[in-house]
């Protein structure tokens, strides 16, 4: 946490607001909403002990009934105690089914023919390996894959590609960290799971703020005063955040865009999907 | 006219792009409308449609002489209808319109004149853009119609009251935007809510506002429909987020008693606003 409190707190620009007993009462009916119009009454996701995915475990069992939501925790066998015990509070806590499948055979399988792997390609096959199963449990249970990805991860593109950031319905992706923990707090997810530090626990000791150089809170308050509030960049120093900090998250947002998106296309006809060929997802629906 | 009537505000969730359940969607609305004697009924922006439409625009469109209008006009004999649809004119063009549908014909079309293209919305990409803001003479009094954005610009009002509207209908598909602390809605509803009395206390007439419910893409819609009468008060507030319909009967003599209290329409000079309107528009000084 040393690179976080070496970033000024800007105290000129606005607290990141949350107002809990909206928004719970929003999400739970959005998911209700988008769930149900595609003919769907139930829903997958991934539970990984972490607060993302309690929160949108909770904010499921709220709009569809305990009853249908499963949450699938799979481990590797690097991944920490503490987060498949944490699975299982929220579940509990929440009332879901859970299942458990084991990634480490196919992981290691793959490895064995790239044993110099780095730590961030290992963890990104992970984060792959998981999404399929989740789709697979989607045409097995008839479920929707529920995301779990919020607006800072989304924002700073700090998650896989077609991995976790992959899923049909996201209640989170307009809700940052700080907001998460907040709104999980309001809705009784349990205190050790909001409390202690984020990680994506893809290898041993990880937390997405050593990792990313920053703290949620920090760059939570940046990012909402850019995007949310339109701050431009000279704004924003003069409201008293450094000028490195906010080059670095204009650029990480800035490079993560392709994350955001189709892949590109090459225009040949006259209609190019995305391009003028623009229907809502919802189109029919 | 009617001094006094009854109006009933159909909050409803449209199914994107299905004209045919929307309109048995209407035709159910009617049915609840007419057994709690309701003398009008208003139906949200794009009703028969959904809101999001986008490429599926000109496959939705309905001429204004379609089996779907033939249909409401069938329903109109015994109660008013205010619904919303995509207009496709003989020329191609496709205009997001509001039908007055009364005693068996449509008497009167307002295309939205003010398509918003800013944000997360992209109208005009799509729409044709009305060019008139009338009152009608309508069998429950003078009214206008007035499709959502419309009503954000204050010309729009201005000219129905100096028109002589007694009231003005204004469908609405008005999704949530910017939750803050502390509210019970998000800032949409609350400017909503601002304008409206602001609206009918300043030009002395009823409002009639009905927004629909649901999410499309994701994007929510607050519902709040309400009935706002010239002193500014709430006769009548549907739920928020959820599908409704209720009613209010609306007494027209309030608009009498408010307007003998504070002329302000009979004082507003008109001949003045034109000679700045047309100074403004020529660039002259100012």
């Amino acid at each position: 946490m040393t690179a976080a409190e070496e970033v000024p707190g800007a105290l000129a620009t606005p607290e990141v607001p949350l107002n809990a007993p909206l928004v719970r009462r929003l999400l739970a009916s959005f998911i209700a909403d988008e769930v149900g119009k595609t003919g769907a009454t139930r829903v997958v996701l991934g539970l990984s002990g972490g607060v993302d995915s309690s929160l949108a475990a909770a904010l499921a069992a709220q709009a569809l009934g305990a009853g249908n939501v499963l949450g699938v925790k799979m481990p590797y066998r690097t991944s920490s105690a503490d987060s498949l015990q944490h699975a299982d509070l929220v579940a509990e806590r929440f009332g879901i089914e859970t299942m458990t499948v084991e990634i480490s055979p196919q992981i290691d399988a793959y490895f064995e023919r790239f044993p110099d792997a780095s730590a961030s390609r290992r963890g990104n096959k992970m984060a792959r390996e998981r999404m399929t199963i989740l789709y697979d449990q989607s045409a097995r249970t008839g479920g929707l894959v529920l995301g779990t990805s919020n607006k800072t991860e989304l924002l700073l593109g700090y998650g896989t590609l077609y991995g976790d950031m992959a899923s049909a319905v996201n209640p989170l992706g307009d809700l940052y960290k700080v907001q998460v923990w907040d709104l999980s707090r309001a809705i009784g997810v349990p205190l050790t799971v909001v409390d202690k530090p984020p990680t994506a626990d893809l290898w041993v000791g990880q937390t997405d703020e050593s990792e990313l150089g920053f703290s949620y809170p920090d760059v939570d308050r940046l990012l909402y005063a850019m995007i949310d509030l339109r701050y431009g960049r000279d704004e924003l120093v003069a409201a008293g955040f450094a000028q490195a900090f906010v080059d670095a998250v204009a650029l990480k947002v800035q490079r993560s865009q392709f994350k955001r998106r189709l892949p590109v296309i090459a225009k040949l006809s006259r209609r190019t999907i995305d391009r003028d060929f623009r229907y809502a997802r919802d189109w029919g629906l | 006219m009617l001094d006094r009537f009854k109006v009933a505000l159909a909050q409803t969730k449209p199914h994107l792009g299905d004209v045919a359940r929307n309109l048995q969607q209407h035709e159910e609305a009617i049915v609840g409308a007419r057994a709690a004697k309701a003398d009008l009924i208003v139906f949200p922006e794009l009703s028969l449609t959904g809101y999001h439409l986008k490429d599926d625009v000109p496959s939705v469109a309905q001429r204004i002489d379609s089996p779907v209008v033939r249909r409401l006009e069938e329903l109109s004999r015994d109660i008013t209808i205010v619904a919303s649809l995509v207009e496709e004119t003989a020329d191609f063009r496709f205009f997001n319109s509001a039908l007055w549908i009364e005693r068996g014909a449509v008497r009167f079309v307002h295309r939205k004149v003010y398509l918003p293209t800013y944000g997360m919305f992209d109208e005009s990409r799509y729409f044709a853009r009305g060019g008139h803001v009338r009152a009608l003479d309508t069998g429950l009094g003078r009214a206008a119609v007035l499709v959502c954005e419309d009503l954000w610009h204050a010309s729009t009002i201005y000219l129905a009251a100096l028109d002589g509207a007694l009231f003005v209908v204004c469908p609405s598909s008005s999704p949530l935007r910017g939750v803050s602390e502390d509210a019970e809605q998000d800032d949409n509803a609350r400017f909503w809510e601002l304008i409206n009395r602001a609206y009918a206390q300043t030009y002395g007439l009823f409002i009639v506002y009905v927004n629909r419910v649901g999410f499309e893409d994701g994007v929510g819609f607050w519902g709040g429909s309400e009935v706002v009468d010239p002193l500014g008060q709430t006769l009548l507030k549907a739920p928020y987020y959820e599908p409704a319909l209720v009613t209010c009967e609306i007494d027209l003599a309030v608009a009498r008693r408010k307007r003998i209290a504070a002329p302000l329409l009979r004082d507003e000079d008109i001949d003045l606003t034109l000679r700045e309107l047309t100074r403004i528009r020529q660039g002259g000084p100012r």
